[in-house]
């Protein structure tokens, strides 16, 4: 086996360095009988013509998701040049399949790039074309020969009231399959809600007894990437991540990425100077409505919520909850569900509501206002966090 | 005899599973299981009715708007609150763009491969397959150049030796028929498809804030704001936009997948008589205007008799349980929406297992009948009712797809007419949706940016009792939801949904559901690829999550918040 490392930066705590397996994957191929060896996804983009150019300017956009400064781009660029597809396999549980409706949208780069240039994504009931018992063996395959190698990512939360019998898939329960799936994954990750926290399904009286990934799974190296759908950029970003720094993002108390859930939605709200300033909406289609005033007294839990949909926005960054007019609804938070409902009702017991108020009072009253009357633990425990995001990126 | 097994069947939302026994070469019976249940309406008792749609979103992510379209209906017939114009055009232009996207979406990526052989487009000759694609349509990426891009980016996936999603599929079965440059196309179309979809669905991103799962719906109107003056709503910048994506929309449709849908149904002419399922039809009226009235009918067609139309009444819907692993509430007998009660109680066999006691229950689906008759939904039953009640753009567009096919109109009672019709309902309403906007910005002309009803906003202002239902025709068929609000909470809530009426098992009087009558007296070639399975199964866009819910009418469950 043969490492190879590339130095990225150097800062005050020392040097980041990248390192990589090279030569696991050619052996692979070479089991395969193929002549040539393993193509990397800078080549395969090659391959599929798309310009260096164009491939430069998908390292700066993943760069900048991963909350990177941009002299990061050509380290990105190098390491997908040096990755051959990493296998990975997705699987749905308990969910609507808004995740993988998300992927179907993500642009950048497009799914089109991911599931033919970057990864290889030897299952995804919603798009592969094998069904019944020959998808099921290419599964079986994959978690054999790929393992320690392969990403595991899970759409839906697992049922575990009643001997998880209210999800099965080819006659075995959505738990077993995360045991197997999960067990030999180099990095499982639970995307969107529902395979984060248990979602929709875990409301109370959470009917089936559904549950994230990490509490069925407790063993699994799981990275949350909550959201109701996850934004499918901090996906791609998660995986770059661990392309480019052969490890997992550094993770808050909830287990989320810090780069793309460091910050509250209100701190980096582009309508923040209006809340204050005092201006909000009162009613919908009123001349603070349509002028792009607080949705704060609509019910906005955007002073609660931890995610970078301000920044990161939705369909190649077309628009996103409150651009649009519409109260965030806390979707990234761990039980927003119970938590942050319901949805039109204001955030309770804010000081100096009303009035000019110094933000991080305001944030930390909210806080404190919420632990009595709410489960979030999160938010009081994530706002205490001194760390910033990309601080994570701070060691070998 | 043998009994297979096809579980999980890809390429659909959601967890399919159909068991069946297979004689001479044809499907002799067939069973469908839903095998994946969350019990969404039974967490919505004790909630805010206003936030119901941003619940029942999350029964689907697929067809993402049309729960909610349905809920906030529902809730609005119940409280008698009535839209501002504005926002029934904004929410027709949602629908339209996500229907149109949709069908799209099923055909090239959830459907084609059961017709086209990717492995096929290989061997393809680039100048013929351009040839081909010529004398079917103008669209401009018809050349040589460009399907021989595709076809050595193909073979460079290939030859790395890793076909990720094509692994392990049926490729070269004998059922497929079409020659090497069709296959090509159809490959480089489906490439194109993906990212079409992701741009013409930035309509729902301008005008509802995100795709999947947009979230500017509010009960009585919409949340996104008019002013041309401003630019934090909806202004000229932003509607110029979205006639771009439409006219984008419209062209893909017009010149990429109607050309491909006829071109490929002309090698698959005897697919028009296999597939034809229970023979009833039903559809609800669908993109209603200012003044109530919608721009589709709605009705039932029953035993393939398309003589006339039947005009539905809401009181005739009810759901069955005797295969459906619930407690059976109405001692066997069907329960209507708003009286059902029911509650999950599981009987099938302890996972793992290989069959399911099909003799009993075997599904978390259950069975809706009207007037006690199972009832297919889709685009098939819109264009029918539609086709039959003389609607004009439809008995064009009908007509036009018989005669380049060269069959008469009983080929729609089939999986090929349930293809076919997709690709109908997509082309009337990508031609329709700009009319919408026309008329939105007529408004906004004169000076009305009226978005929502604030009158009845306050939960303060309702009665303390009120029932109502909400009808949408969503891209897979006709949904219901039914909700009963006390004390300004909601007590019960219901979905009726297209899948469900769909993938129904059989009722106590032993009728198979519409997907289990269509496999009967399908050919097998394989028994170990039943791909033919797969064509009709697909052929109504299968929507799981959407079709399995429990309802409970018998008191509302007070919402126990932790606190810790």
């Amino acid at each position: 086996m043969q490492t190879h490392s590339v130095l990225l930066f150097r800062s005050g705590q020392g040097e980041v360095r990248m390192t990589k397996v090279r030569t696991e994957q050619t052996g692979e191929m070479r089991e395969n009988g193929l002549q040539r060896e393993g193509y990397s996804v800078g080549e395969l983009l090659r391959e599929r013509g798309v310009s260096r150019r164009d491939f430069l300017k998908f390292c700066s956009t993943l760069t900048a998701a991963l909350a990177l400064p941009p002299s990061f781009a050509p380290s990105v660029a190098r390491a997908l040049d040096e990755v051959k597809r990493p296998p990975l396999v997705w699987l749905e549980f308990q969910g609507c399949t808004g995740d993988s409706e998300a992927l179907l949208r993500s642009a950048n780069p497009t799914v089109g790039e991911i599931v033919l240039d970057i990864l290889s994504v030897d299952y995804h009931e919603t798009i592969m074309a094998a069904a019944g018992h020959q998808a099921e063996a290419a599964l079986d395959r994959t978690i054999a020969e790929q393992r320690g190698k392969y990403f595991c990512v899970i759409e839906g939360s697992i049922p575990m009231k009643d001997g998880g019998v209210y999800g099965c898939v080819g006659g075995k329960s959505h738990l077993e399959r995360a045991r197997q799936v999960c067990g030999g994954a180099a990095a499982t990750i639970a995307i969107g809600t529902c395979a984060s926290y248990g979602g929709i399904a875990a409301a109370a009286p959470n009917p089936t007894g559904a549950v994230g990934v990490k509490e069925a799974v407790p063993k699994a190296n799981v990275i949350n990437l909550p959201g109701c759908p996850c934004n499918a950029d901090n996906l791609t970003a998660t995986v770059v991540h661990y392309l480019v720094f052969s490890k997992i993002p550094a993770l808050d108390s909830h287990g989320r990425p810090l780069f793309a859930y460091g910050k509250r939605i209100h701190d980096n709200c582009e309508r923040r100077p209006h809340f204050d300033a005092g201006q909000y909406v009162e009613q919908w289609g009123d001349d603070g409505h349509r002028k792009g005033h607080c949705l704060y007294k609509m019910g906005c839990k955007g002073p609660a919520t931890f995610h970078n949909c301000p920044s990161q926005r939705y369909n190649e960054k077309t628009s996103w909850p409150i651009a649009a007019g519409h109260p965030c609804a806390g979707c990234s938070e761990p039980a927003f569900w119970d938590v942050m409902s319901p949805m039109y009702n204001r955030l309770p017991s804010v000081p100096g509501f009303g009035i000019e108020h110094a933000a991080d009072a305001i944030g930390l009253g909210l806080a404190a206002g919420a632990a009595g009357a709410f489960i979030v633990h999160g938010a009081l425990n994530a706002m205490r966090k001194d760390k910033e995001p990309g601080e994570d990126t701070k060691e070998g | 005899m043998s009994k297979i097994v096809v579980d999980p069947i890809t390429r659909i939302e959601g967890h399919l599973r159909v068991e069946a026994e297979v004689s001479g070469g044809k499907v002799s019976n067939a069973w469908v299981s839903g095998t994946m249940f969350r019990g969404i309406e039974k967490i919505l008792q004790g909630r805010d009715p206003r936030d119901a749609w941003f619940w029942t979103q999350r029964f689907c992510g697929v067809c993402t708007t049309v729960h909610s379209i349905a809920s906030i209906r529902a809730v609005e017939d119940a409280l008698k609150i009535k839209v501002p114009p504005n926002a029934q055009l904004i929410r027709n232009l949602i629908i339209g763009i996500q229907t149109v996207q949709d069908h799209v979406i099923h055909f090239y990526h959830l459907h084609a491969l059961d017709w086209v052989d990717i492995t096929s487009g290989l061997k393809a000759d680039p100048v013929r397959t351009a040839q081909l694609a010529a004398s079917l349509s103008p669209w401009p990426n018809n050349s040589a150049t460009y399907f021989k891009g595709v076809q050595e980016k193909l073979k460079a996936f290939v030859a790395s030796g890793r076909l990720g999603p094509f692994a392990n599929a049926y490729w070269g079965h004998p059922a497929y028929l079409l020659p090497p440059e069709a296959n090509l196309m159809a490959t480089a179309h489906y490439l194109e498809a993906l990212e079409w979809q992701k741009d013409i669905i930035k309509i729902h991103a301008i005008l509802g804030s995100k795709n999947p799962h947009p979230q500017t719906f509010l009960v009585g109107g919409m949340s996104i704001p008019i002013d041309p003056d401003s630019q934090n709503a909806l202004n000229a910048d932003k509607l110029i936009e979205i006639k771009r994506l439409l006219k984008k929309a419209q062209d893909f449709v017009e010149q990429v997948y109607m050309p491909d849908l006829l071109a490929v149904a002309s090698f698959y002419k005897e697919w028009g008589a296999i597939g034809g399922g229970v023979g009833n039809y039903m559809c609800y009226p669908e993109f209603p205007d200012a003044s109530g009235n919608t721009w589709l009918p709605g009705g039932a067609i029953m035993n393939r008799d398309i003589s006339k139309v039947v005009e539905l009444d809401q009181k005739k819907i009810t759901e069955h349980v005797d295969h459906s692993w619930y407690q059976d509430a109405g001692a066997g007998k069907g329960l209507h929406p708003y009286e059902g009660a029911t509650d999950p109680n599981y009987t099938g066999p302890t996972p793992p297992y290989d069959f399911l006691d099909t003799e009993k229950k075997y599904s978390w689906v259950k069975a809706p009948r009207y007037e006690e008759k199972p009832m297919e939904v889709g685009p098939l039953s819109r264009v029918l009712v539609a086709y039959v009640s003389g609607h004009k753009e439809t008995k064009e567009a009908v007509d036009m797809v018989l005669a380049k096919l060269g069959v008469g109109p009983e080929a729609l009672f089939s999986t090929l007419g349930r293809t076919g019709a997709r690709g109908i309902d997509c082309l009337l309403i990508a031609r329709q949706a700009p009319k919408w906007l026309d008329e939105l910005v007529g408004n906004i002309s004169k000076g009305d940016f009226h978005i929502h009803a604030n009158e009845k906003w306050d939960p303060a202002t309702w009665p303390a009792e009120a029932h109502g239902y909400g009808w949408h025709e969503a891209p897979r068929g006709g949904l219901g939801h039914w909700i009963k609000i006390k004390d300004r909470k909601i007590l019960n809530y219901q979905a009726v949904v297209p899948s469900t009426w769909n993938a129904s098992p059989r009722d106590a009087s032993g009728q198979a559901g519409p997907y289990e009558a269509a496999l009967l007296g399908t050919p097998i070639a394989d028994p170990e690829k039943p791909l033919e399975i797969l064509r009709t199964i697909h052929s109504f866009d299968p929507c799981l999550a959407c079709a399995v819910h429990v309802l409970d009418a018998t008191g509302r469950e007070t919402v126990q918040v932790r606190v810790c």
